[in-house]
């Protein structure tokens, strides 16, 4: 579904994508995992367009990815919960959704606003307030299910864990694993590799903006190295 | 009391006119954060561009028209030469382009036209209306209308419309807006012609009232910024409040005191809410968590 070849991109002189291969099948849940400032987010970045990209090739679906404008990305169906979150915070729970639903106004809007609150019921409640006012886990929450109304077919996810306790950390790996049978394919960038590496079918680990190690997640959670370096074990 | 009621309807006209240049401010600082200075002399052009189609044999409204549409064009062409580029700079480095874009502006608008005070007829002519003891120019009321509807409009356009949504949302969270599949900017070509329309406009209602000529901007800028300031940059309503409080403000200084203090009384304005209001009548509500 999504392929990346040699991937490069930089910021100013300094280059920090130093030529990413990276496969994501249809109907997977991919993972990469890294230390901070391995480029984690700068790769999301460039496959939603907002980053400039200085060398490679982004396939999705078959298409060239690279000339497409960034907010005309999500119409192929590719969506972006950034990093950060970046809710419209002075807007209400229910706008960002709506938001989210930015290029449909057919009747599935209303009935996808529906799943999404049932996916995370606290939304619900607090849908007529300001997204600014919610809590850190509950913008998370926001920001997964607004791209979730944008209908992708798939799903970037910049570390959804960052900052959250522990429970909210596995009620949102939870959620994440559980798009796979609503047929969104995911690619979760994440520094919790662990939590990462057991919901998803298949890993990479980056480094310094070069893909060290691949593998079915499975065996790169029982690789000593990655125990080592990443599991704390 | 029939003098103070006169100062009233001077103040609510000019008020209006303010008003209109803080609306155009707010849309431009609401999509970019830039408090664009060239604000006023879309007002001034407005005016002239009139004068001039007028002038040269066309029908007013004809002329009007043909005054807002090229107005509104020149703030897309001025986003695209001069602010798009500077996408990433420093706020105040794109604050310093607009001053020179209204200098550039005022310049050139000297060449095309001349440096001569110009007027046209009034829409429905000159006889006074008279109300409880003063009077009023049916002019006036089509500028005070002018400022409600356009504040109406405006309103109708940001909350019940798509592409009013998308605006918000630009000004809220730019990455985000173009994560939902927004074009950005596309929506800062709209602000900045929505903007240059609504100043244009200001400036064709305004002018059989207080006349016009090349150098007429830097004022309504300043007196519709020190509106929006009042009102809460940013904030739609407050732009209205604020641009008809300045214009009272201004008429009863002008009436009470001296006209000569009139110009004075927005500056102290600006000063005052700077000090001790610095997020102005209606602040921008900030619900962010840091
Ligand atoms: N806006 C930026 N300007 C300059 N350098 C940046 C910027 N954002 C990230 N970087 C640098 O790029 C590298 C990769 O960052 P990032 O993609 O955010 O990594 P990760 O998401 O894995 O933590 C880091 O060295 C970081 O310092
Ligand atoms: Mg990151």
């Amino acid at each position: 579904m999504l392929t990346i070849e040699g991937l490069r991109s930089r910021y100013g002189r300094i280059e920090v994508l130093h030529g990413i291969d990276l496969r994501v099948d249809s109907g997977e849940i991919v993972t990469v995992v890294g230390a901070n400032g391995a480029g984690k987010t700068t790769l999301l970045r460039c496959l939603s367009g907002v980053q400039p990209v200085t060398g490679g090739a982004i396939t999705f679906r078959g298409e060239t990815l690279t000339p497409v404008p960034a907010y005309r990305r999500l119409r192929r169906g590719l969506a972006h919960s950034p990093e950060g979150r970046q809710i419209f915070t002075n807007l209400s729970v229910e706008e960002n959704l709506r938001l989210g639903a930015f290029l449909f106004s057919d009747a599935r809007v209303e009935k996808d606003m529906d799943d999404a609150f049932q996916m995370f019921p606290v939304l619900k409640q607090k849908r007529n307030l300001a997204a600014g006012g919610l809590s850190g886990g509950q913008q998370q929450m926001l920001a997964m299910a607004r791209a979730l109304m944008g209908r992708p077919s798939c799903l970037l996810l910049d570390e959804p864990s960052m900052g959250l306790a522990p429970i909210i950390v596995a009620q949102i790996f939870d959620v994440v694993s559980g798009l796979k049978a609503l047929g969104v394919t995911v690619l979760l960038v994440e520094q919790n590799a662990f939590g990462a590496l057991k919901i998803a079918d298949r890993g990479y680990v980056m480094e310094t903006g070069c893909i060290t190690m691949q593998g079915d997640a499975s065996e790169l959670i029982a690789d000593p190295r990655i125990r080592a370096a990443y599991l704390g074990i | 009391m029939s003098e103070l009621l006169q100062f009233l309807f001077s103040g609510v006209t000019v008020g209006a006119v303010y008003a209109l240049v803080a609306l155009g401010f707010t849309i431009i600082y609401n999509a970019s954060d830039v408090v664009n200075f060239a604000q006023g002399e879309f007002v001034m052009l407005g005016g002239m561009i009139t004068w001039f189609a007028h002038a040269a044999g066309l029908p007013l409204p004809l002329a009007a028209l043909i005054a807002i549409a090229a107005t509104a064009a020149l703030g897309v062409a001025m986003n695209k030469l001069a602010i798009e580029p500077a996408r990433g700079a420093p706020v105040v480095s794109l604050i310093i382009i607009t001053i020179g874009a209204s200098i550039f502006i005022q310049g050139a608008a000297q060449l095309v036209f001349d440096k001569q005070i110009h007027s046209f007829p009034a829409f429905s002519g000159d006889d006074p209306i008279r109300i409880g003891g003063a009077t009023i120019l049916p002019q006036s009321l089509w500028v005070i209308g002018g400022a409600l509807a356009t504040f109406v409009g405006l309103w109708v356009f940001f909350t019940r419309t798509l592409l009013g949504r998308a605006v918000l949302a630009t000004s809220n969270n730019r990455l985000a807006a173009q994560l939902v599949g927004i074009n950005t900017n596309f929506v800062m070509t709209l602000s900045f012609a929505l903007s240059a329309g609504i100043g244009a406009l200001a400036g064709v209602l305004a002018t059989p009232i207080t006349l016009t000529s090349y150098g007429v901007g830097i004022g309504f800028a300043l007196k519709g910024f020190a509106g929006a300031m009042l009102g809460g940059m940013g904030n739609p309503k407050g732009a209205l409040v604020g641009g008809f409080a300045i214009g009272l403000i201004e008429a009863m200084t002008a009436g009470y005191l001296s006209s000569q203090y009139k110009d004075a009384a927005a500056f102290i304005m600006i000063l005052l809410v700077l000090f001790f209001m610095p997020q102005g009548l209606f602040g921008r509500k900030s619900t962010d968590r840091v």
